[in-house]
């Protein structure tokens, strides 16, 4: 027992590196990267966290195709090539609600004690966890094109065009994260989390035009509608999956990105310092 | 060596109303582990978050290394590591995972922090899990993998939160092994623990910490002498006895005997451990049947009773009463 305990002392000790050769710790790039990684392994380890990515765009994809379809436009077919675009950003804007409960758990673990006591670039432990989640969103967002085309959507703009707005709501979806982020920072459980951001996704959702054309609103919603950021997105989306890409409404997009992650990203790191 | 390890002022920290840490003054040089002694709730794990650039103080003046907790804590974070109280690794993630995780985030390559990786797991004898997933392990490797994963690249100071609690003692043992090891190789570790016996093993110096505040300081023999070396611990076999047996042990030893609520049990805290023999041959003398007669470390609570005259009766509404339930369960 004690030459097995003398044994592992030595080993121990032959395995500390002194300190005048450890490397420089990683830099902001390289460590929001590297909790990217973290978040990829997570999926590999837990892969039926991919549901909600998988089964529910099927879902939504289907499920408001058929039952609006016929109300609101008369038929199906005529309504897919319209609505198929606004579903796409509304399945992928309601699952980046989950970028926020799967932090507000984890965040509450011990690992971020250590990651915060890390000499890397703090906002790299969000940065990462969003990219990560990079990974979720172009998986549902593949099958909920796919499930379209199966209905019968054909965009006009042809791949170029549908592979452009992808990439266009994977950098809104990426910004708006961060609204979630400083929600599951501020609410002690998931729950609340939940809650609050329902709160937040039903109007910005509903209050859009994704599902009906603005002008049967009334006048007073017409203006929220319009500057509601979804429909901003859904707009610059469907110009361009139709082939009329307009460089006002992609630049309106970015803009709005731009404001998003430019107020809550500070905000989220303000109370990420804080959080005790 | 000229700057100390740490240095604290007045450090406070509130959460609502009630102070976690209430006015901190610590002094730790350089070498050697520094115990931090105290109950659950006592402000051992927010003192530790403050000085990990973790929390902010909200009053006070905090140095680690030398740097303001407040105005350099990067440079701190370059030269610190923490072991949390609740293993700080990635549950999800396999053992050389977690390491190469931490690699990466410490600037090796992916290829490098792998090796470093697998060596670090074969000194700490992990090889065998480095592909299982961290929930699977028991609490003796999750404390030996944490640990490995604060020595990727050597740390000047390390702060070591309860590293033995909720572990089985031949696993705590080799904690104790592992920090010694590290404390010869060079670096000064600050541990907080809830066992006089941890602390009295390891420390050069302690802190006892209640409500906040320090209320006694010193290297371990101070302590004890403080406190008296040790308890006797008897239990006599017949509980319609005790009070005769009290008389007996109050008489012989010359001082307070405890009546336990355990109605058979007595403790006596002794100046002089020499003389419990005595006491033992009184007891026989008076032919007393005793089942128990034992000389061990005053527990914490006794640690206490005798410094403050209290208990440690807070199991507090702060961070470190989960400790407890997990504990319990």
């Amino acid at each position: 027992m004690t030459t097995t305990a003398q044994d592992q002392s030595q080993k121990i000790r032959s395995v500390l590196v002194p300190a005048e050769q450890r490397p420089a710790p990683a830099g902001a790039v390289s460590a929001s990267l590297t909790y990217g990684w973290r978040a990829l392994l997570k999926i590999k380890h837990i892969p039926e966290q991919l549901f909600d990515v998988t089964v529910f765009p099927i879902m939504m994809t289907v499920m408001f195709t058929y039952i609006f379809g016929g109300a609101i436009a008369g038929s199906v077919d005529g309504y897919v090539q319209w609505l198929i675009p606004g579903i796409f950003v509304q399945t992928m804007i309601m699952i980046t609600m989950y970028t926020g409960l799967t932090l507000n758990r984890d965040i509450s673990k011990g690992v971020f004690d250590r990651f915060r006591s890390l000499p890397t670039w703090r906002p790299a432990q969000l940065v990462g966890a969003l990219l990560g989640d990079q990974i979720r969103y172009v998986l549902a967002g593949t099958i909920i094109l796919i499930v379209g085309f199966v209905m019968g959507f054909r965009p006009e703009g042809g791949l170029t065009g549908v592979v452009m707005a992808f990439v266009l709501l994977l950098l809104f979806s990426f910004s708006l994260s961060w609204v979630w982020t400083v929600i599951s920072l501020l609410v002690r459980t998931e729950q609340a989390a939940m809650g609050i951001s329902m709160f937040i996704m039903m109007p910005l959702t509903f209050a859009s035009n994704i599902f009906v054309d603005p002008e049967t609103m009334p006048s007073w919603l017409q203006g929220a509608v319009e500057v509601n950021p979804v429909s901003v997105v859904v707009t610059a989306i469907r110009e361009l999956m139709a082939g009329m890409g307009d460089f006002g409404s992609v630049t309106l997009v970015l803009v709005y990105c731009a404001v998003l992650i430019g107020v809550f990203g500070p905000v989220s790191m303000y109370f990420y310092n804080r959080k005790s | 060596m000229s700057v100390p390890a740490i240095e604290t002022r007045g450090l406070v920290k509130r959460f609502g109303n009630t102070a976690a840490v209430d006015g901190i003054d610590l002094h730790i040089p350089q070498g050697g582990i520094y115990g931090v002694l105290g109950p659950n709730g006592a402000g051992k794990t927010t003192a530790i978050r403050m000085l990990a650039t973790l929390l902010r103080p909200d009053a006070g003046e905090a140095h680690v290394l030398g740097h303001d907790v407040f105005t350099e804590p990067k440079t701190i974070r370059e030269k610190i590591a923490l072991t949390g109280q609740f293993a700080s690794l990635d549950e999800d993630l396999t053992g050389i995972e977690n390491l190469m995780l931490l690699g990466k985030l410490l600037g090796y390559s992916t290829r490098d922090a792998k090796s470093r990786g697998v060596t670090l797991l074969e000194a700490f004898g992990l090889t065998d899990a480095a592909g299982r997933q961290v929930k699977k392990y028991s609490g003796g490797m999750r404390r030996r993998l944490d640990i490995a994963g604060s020595l990727i690249v050597t740390p000047q100071l390390m702060f070591l939160d309860e590293p033995t609690t909720g572990i089985d003692p031949r696993s705590r043992n080799q904690v104790w092994d592992i920090i010694r090891t590290l404390v010869a190789g060079g670096t000064t570790i600050l541990l907080t623990t809830q066992h006089l016996e941890e602390a009295d093993q390891l420390a050069d110096r302690i802190a006892v910490i209640d409500t906040g505040k320090v209320i006694a300081e010193g290297t371990p023999g101070q302590l004890k002498a403080q406190v008296g070396t040790g308890a006797l611990k008897v239990r006599v076999a017949d509980p319609a006895r005790r009070e005769e047996a009290a008389e007996i042990l109050s008489r012989t030893l010359m001082t307070e005997v405890i009546r336990e609520s355990d109605s058979a049990a007595l403790t006596v805290r002794l100046e002089d451990e020499s003389r419990a023999a005595s006491a033992l041959i009184a007891l026989q003398d008076s032919a007393l049947a005793v089942e128990t007669f034992a000389l061990g470390q005053p527990s914490l609570d006794e640690v206490f009773l005798a410094l403050t005259g209290h208990k440690t009766a807070h199991e507090a509404d702060q961070g470190d009463a989960p400790a407890a339930q997990e504990e319990a369960a």
